[in-house]
């Protein structure tokens, strides 16, 4: 087998990052800002739930731990066919006018990484829980404040759970497709993108795009675990 | 004790600023990804065999040039799906190319006013070595040849499997043949595996999956060229331009009493008479994949009144109840139809 189709998509991937095609750069960004708010809105949801789940001691915990750990790998085309029904203009919330727009397709992402949020956390905190809580507590901290503590303590398990949300939702395609439909101009991503290309056959193309997707998500790890270097 | 109270205050302040913070990213995207209040959007659910030819593109860019203040949205999904998103109320119009389904579409109060806006083919094509031996045959003859090797476990059969406008033309195929795709699907060759494969995907995904296993399969004309043209099949065409194999497309618009509607008749209404003006029609009729055209535009052939062959084609296929749109299902078109 020959590797000229992925040498061309690399080296077409370079021509269009060094041209700094507007299309592309277009695409890129709002791929960028989609996940971004996804990832958002998720840890604004999750962050409490994972946190109180991980610290908390109530009936059906360990039930809920284990759903949210399910919810994880709920298929992305089922996830997106709930929200497209729920979306559309004769479901129930059609009136919010999200399907085929950014928003419609942040929401639905950070539906989908909601779980994955609230799994991270909890684990992470649950296991910083016992000793911290008490050395905490005899040093005349608040519940509160001892949660601060111990969140902060779980602070790499917190974040990654927070970089992997957003990567999980840059990398989506189904729910993507389904809520977005693709549109050029509008809301069309990388994913989707890529997708539409390999549809029509132009795989070089698709190649490329697939390379920049990568470099983006591999260089914006980069930074973030730089910017988070144990000084 | 006012030591840990200015803590707690300062651990509460650091929340709520994160929680501002998070909000206010949110809001932002969600501000500057709004809906252009300036422009009325206008959503056409279509097929992917007219998507992927990249067609709509152009059209869209000459469009949106004449009318600066609309904004329209393909959203390219098979004829089958297409339909539903319209009939869920997410979409305007339709843009499809199966008379049978478009009928149902009408007849159940969704569609109205519809219009027929070109034709071209469809192909039934395969590979060179041609195990079922169908060169030079007429369609029905080639299909029942495919079939008996098929089940000799000689020859594969790829289907769309979708439902789309392709779908729907290769079923009407085979029954004319005399055979019933479902029972095709669940028969087995002499070796245990099925001879009528099912892709369940696009037109370039079936052309691969074709080429891949020396199958015959039915393509439209632009999904084929384009797909050769970028070397990505090596297939070839045996049943051409002919009666049977007609593809013809047409717009139809919802019915602006339907309970869920968008609310935009007159931006439908000014795209369909779009599509049906001269300019409409000259970029179907100049639209060219890898050299060629692959429309045939639908007015000039009907007005012309010269070509009677054709014309009686497409009228005994895509004609329904005697007219391209029955007066029943007619909201505001009276001076289209003639």
């Amino acid at each position: 087998m020959s590797w000229q189709p992925f040498v061309d998509g690399v080296r077409q991937g370079i021509q269009l990052i060094i041209s700094r095609d507007p299309e592309v750069i277009q695409i890129t960004l709002r791929s960028l800002e989609t996940a971004g708010a996804a990832t958002a809105m998720a840890a604004l949801v999750g962050l409490p739930i994972g946190i109180v789940l991980g610290l908390g001691s109530f009936r059906g915990r360990g039930f809920l731990k284990t759903l949210f750990g399910a919810l994880v790998g709920i298929p992305t085309v089922s996830l997106g066919l709930i929200l497209l029904v729920l979306f559309s203009r004769s479901g129930p919330i059609g009136y919010l006018d999200l399907l085929y727009t950014v928003p419609g397709i942040a929401v639905g992402e950070a539906v989908l990484v909601i779980p994955l949020i609230v799994s991270f956390v909890a684990s992470a905190v649950e296991a910083k829980d016992i000793g911290v809580r008490d050395l905490t507590r005899t040093l005349g901290a608040s519940e509160f404040e001892a949660s601060m503590a111990i969140v902060r303590e779980a602070w790499s398990g917190v974040s990654l759970a927070i970089v992997s949300s957003f990567n999980r939702a840059f990398a989506e395609l189904g729910i993507a497709m389904m809520i977005g439909a693709n549109i050029a101009g509008l809301t069309r991503l990388l994913t989707t993108a890529i997708a539409l290309q390999s549809n029509m056959g132009d795989f070089g193309l698709a190649f490329a795009l697939s390379f920049i997707l990568f470099a983006v998500v591999i260089s914006l790890n980069f930074v973030i675990s730089w910017l988070g270097r144990e000084r | 004790m006012s030591e840990s109270k200015g803590m707690r205050r300062s651990q509460k302040t650091t929340v709520i600023v994160a929680v501002i913070i998070v909000l206010a990213v949110v809001g932002g995207v969600f501000y500057f990804n709004r809906p252009p209040t300036n422009k009325t959007q206008l959503i056409v659910s279509t097929t992917t065999s007219l998507y992927e030819t990249g067609f709509l593109s152009i059209l869209k860019t000459n469009f949106e040039a004449k009318y600066p203040q609309y904004n329209v949205s393909f959203i390219s999904q098979g004829t089958g799906l297409a339909l539903a998103t319209a009939s869920r109320g997410d979409a305007d119009l339709v843009l499809v190319h199966a008379p049978s389904s478009e009928k149902t579409f009408m007849a159940n109060g969704t569609g109205v006013d519809r219009k027929i806006v070109a034709y071209n083919y469809f192909l039934l094509v395969g590979p060179t070595s041609d195990p079922a031996g169908i060169k030079g045959l007429s369609i029905v003859d080639a299909l029942k040849k495919i079939v008996a090797a098929g089940e000799a476990g000689n020859a594969i059969w790829v289907s769309r499997g979708d439902k789309s406008g392709t779908n729907t033309k290769e079923i009407a195929l085979f029954k004319l043949a005399g055979y019933d795709t479902t029972k095709l699907a669940a028969e087995k060759a002499p070796n245990g595996s099925p001879w009528y494969l099912s892709a369940g995907a696009g037109m370039t995904a079936t052309l691969q999956l074709s080429d891949q296993k020396g199958a015959y399969t039915l393509t439209d004309i632009a999904s084929f060229i384009n797909n050769m043209n970028k070397g990505n099949i090596h297939l070839i065409q045996y049943v051409g331009p002919g009666k049977d194999m007609l593809n013809v497309y047409s717009v139809i618009l919802i019915n602006p009493s339907w309970k869920n509607y968008r609310g935009t008749f007159d931006a439908a209404k000014t795209f369909e008479k779009y599509l049906l003006s001269t300019d409409g029609q000259n970029l179907l009729g100049t639209f060219g994949v890898a050299g060629q055209t692959v429309f045939y535009p639908w007015l000039p052939l009907k007005t012309a009144g010269t070509d009677t062959t054709t014309i009686g084609w497409i009228t005994s296929y895509a004609y329904i109840d005697g007219s391209e749109c029955p007066t029943l299902y007619r909201v505001q078109g009276d001076d289209l139809y003639s």
